[in-house]
């Protein structure tokens, strides 16, 4: 397009025009095409599958109403994994946001001399570069029963049982929310860095007058200010935790005995295990759904802002 | 209000503990990956276990250099990580230059759309993907990896480069347009060699998450030559499990490209990480 304008820069004003009209569509138009066939016609697809029986596997499927949705709400399995996800959603969350929230406060100190600051920084958001597959085996490496975390927690005095972390049915869970509260918060603490250093310092020295202290600061000035940040990062990261998948097959597969299935796992092993296309995609289109009501908030959320 | 000198070192104490409580926390993992890539693996579990290896080895490394077909895990991600991020820029070019120019019907629902579907779950693709991979069979092959990643980089770039497309003066285009140049003209030889620094950091961030992808690259390949590193430390794990200064070596391998992307392109990195939060 820009060779031909620079042979031929003389357009007439309709011409022009008529094209600029045509301009943002055709622009969009990739993305649109692309958005078309890799998100409308799979939730489409999706939508249908969940409505017929033996999809992808037989060529004949036939209709059968909401038999799947009947046949996933009786599954004790599915209800395990939902209490799972949610389980392992909140407290990640909620963690993710107090751990980095602390690191954020430390990092925007006033005590503490920039440099140090920006190095550390560096180390701080270290666990965010990692691929999950990653993440999962070197936890899987730390929390071996004869490992590292076990050794400091005898040579601590703590427990002196060995336990195996990610293979007891009362621990994996936990053991899990754990490892994902290390990976996550890093994104709460670069937002909430950029958050603190965007709230006016003539708010605190208006405080100070006052005679406020440092908590009353916090908690009227810093929380405040920072909410419609922590609002959003919350919500995106909830979405983002309720579709857990890569961290729990690399680690536990979701054993023992469904301790640690979360909706992730629980679909794919319907869909990729027992080659259920329909149930799986039944379940699919329920987590789809509690994703979107979620995004429905946030998008919400993100409109307010503007 | 000025505070006592014992408190102000009380302050300042905490602070550091924090600093160097939280270091331990966010650092120890990588270093103990790191450290254990380079012991023997019967030193790995000795008993009290070693910071520093008594004997500094690289022997997991050669291991892994000389499997050819390890190797190709690397290969194999390096190629769809960087088609996927040339691809994805391109069309996210056009698209933000058409967001952050033009005035268009629909542009306010297409730009709800595209913040959206950074919400959509992988796991619900993933069935109609496999189904339609097979179909146009593309199935194990990286077209099918190519193509299907676009869905989750796409928004992530579109947003990016929007944002860095609005802080650029529309005068600037005006300018050119009065000069009868045309909008194709604008956008590729005005706008895109003024956007560098924003087209890097769309492109790391880009290339960061494809080559991070797991579960459509678990579930749409097969054959042992197309898996990409993420499955490539799965396979591994299977087959070697007691293995573990291997896979320490091919995470720490597997991790390099991101590290070094990441430590001389900080800033890139933090302007991804706060794309999809902040206001588009």
């Amino acid at each position: 397009m820009s060779a031909r304008s620079q042979t031929k820069p003389v357009h007439t004003m309709t011409t022009l025009k008529v094209r600029e009209g045509f301009a943002p569509y055709l622009y969009q138009a990739p993305t649109a095409v692309l958005m078309a066939v890799l998100l409308l016609f799979p939730i489409i697809t999706v939508v249908r599958y969940s409505l017929f029986d033996n999809v992808i596997t037989n060529k004949h499927p036939v209709f059968v109403g909401l038999a799947n949705y009947f046949n996933i709400l009786t599954n004790e399995v599915f209800w395990t994994s939902l209490f799972n996800t949610l389980f392992f959603t909140v407290f990640s969350v909620v963690f993710h946001l107090i751990i980095g929230l602390g690191f954020a406060l430390l990092l925007n100190s006033k005590v503490v001399n920039s440099i140090v600051k920006g190095l550390l920084r560096v180390f701080y958001i270290m666990p965010w570069v990692f691929t999950v597959t990653i993440i999962a085996i070197i936890w899987r490496l730390l929390l071996d029963p004869s490992g590292v975390v076990n050794y400091v927690l005898e040579a601590l005095n703590v427990t002196n049982t060995r336990p195996e972390w990610l293979s007891s049915t009362e621990l994996a869970l936990f053991a899990l929310t754990f490892v994902n509260i290390w990976a996550g918060y890093p994104f709460y603490m670069v937002s909430l860095l950029a958050g603190l250093q965007g709230i006016p310092t003539e708010l605190y020295e208006a405080a100070e007058i006052d005679g406020a202290n440092e908590a009353q600061k916090f908690w009227s000035i810093t929380i405040p200010q920072l909410s419609p940040i922590i609002l959003s990062i919350a919500m995106l990261d909830f979405i983002w935790t309720m579709q857990v998948f890569p961290l729990v097959w690399m680690t536990t597969g979701g054993g023992p005995i469904h301790a640690t299935e979360v909706l992730g796992t629980f679909t794919y092993k319907q869909a990729f295990a027992s080659y259920q296309f329909s149930v799986a995609s039944a379940c699919a289109v329920i987590i789809l759904v509690i994703s979107l009501c979620m995004a429905f908030f946030y998008v919400k959320h993100q409109k307010v802002r503007d | 209000m000025v505070a006592s000198p014992v408190r102000r070192i009380t302050v300042r104490v905490l602070t550091y503990l924090g600093l160097a409580i939280g270091l331990v926390y966010a650092a120890f993992p990588v270093l103990w990956m790191f450290l254990s890539s380079i012991k023997s693996n019967t030193e790995i579990f000795s008993l009290p276990p070693t910071v520093l290896p008594r004997e500094f080895t690289l022997a997991a490394y050669d291991a892994i250099f000389a499997d050819p077909e390890k190797v190709r895990f690397f290969i194999n991600s390096y190629l769809v990580a960087s088609a996927v991020t040339v691809v994805t820029l391109l069309v996210a070019i056009l698209s933000a230059y058409s967001f952050s120019r033009y005035r268009f019907r629909f542009k306010k629902t297409l730009n709800l759309f595209i913040i959206a579907t950074q919400t959509v779950p992988p796991i619900t693709l993933l069935i109609p993907f496999f189904g339609l991979v097979v179909a146009l069979h593309l199935y194990n092959t990286y077209f099918a990896l190519i193509l299907t990643y676009m869905v989750f980089t796409l928004p992530y770039a579109i947003l990016m480069m929007t944002g860095y497309f609005n802080t650029l003066p529309r005068e600037l285009d005006e300018a050119v347009k009065v000069d009868g140049g045309t909008s194709g003209y604008v956008l590729w030889k005005v706008l895109v060699p003024i956007s560098v620094p924003g087209i890097v950091a769309t492109g790391v961030y880009t290339f960061l998450l494809a080559w991070n992808e797991f579960l459509f690259a678990l579930t749409l390949t097969k054959t042992t030559d197309m898996r990409t590193v993420p499955i490539g430390i799965q396979l591994l794990m299977g087959q070697h499990a007691y293995e573990w200064n291997q896979m320490m070596a091919m995470s720490m391998l597997g991790s390099l490209p991101i590290l070094i992307l990441y430590l001389i392109a900080q800033r890139y990195f933090l302007a991804g990480m706060t794309a999809g939060s902040v206001k588009s």
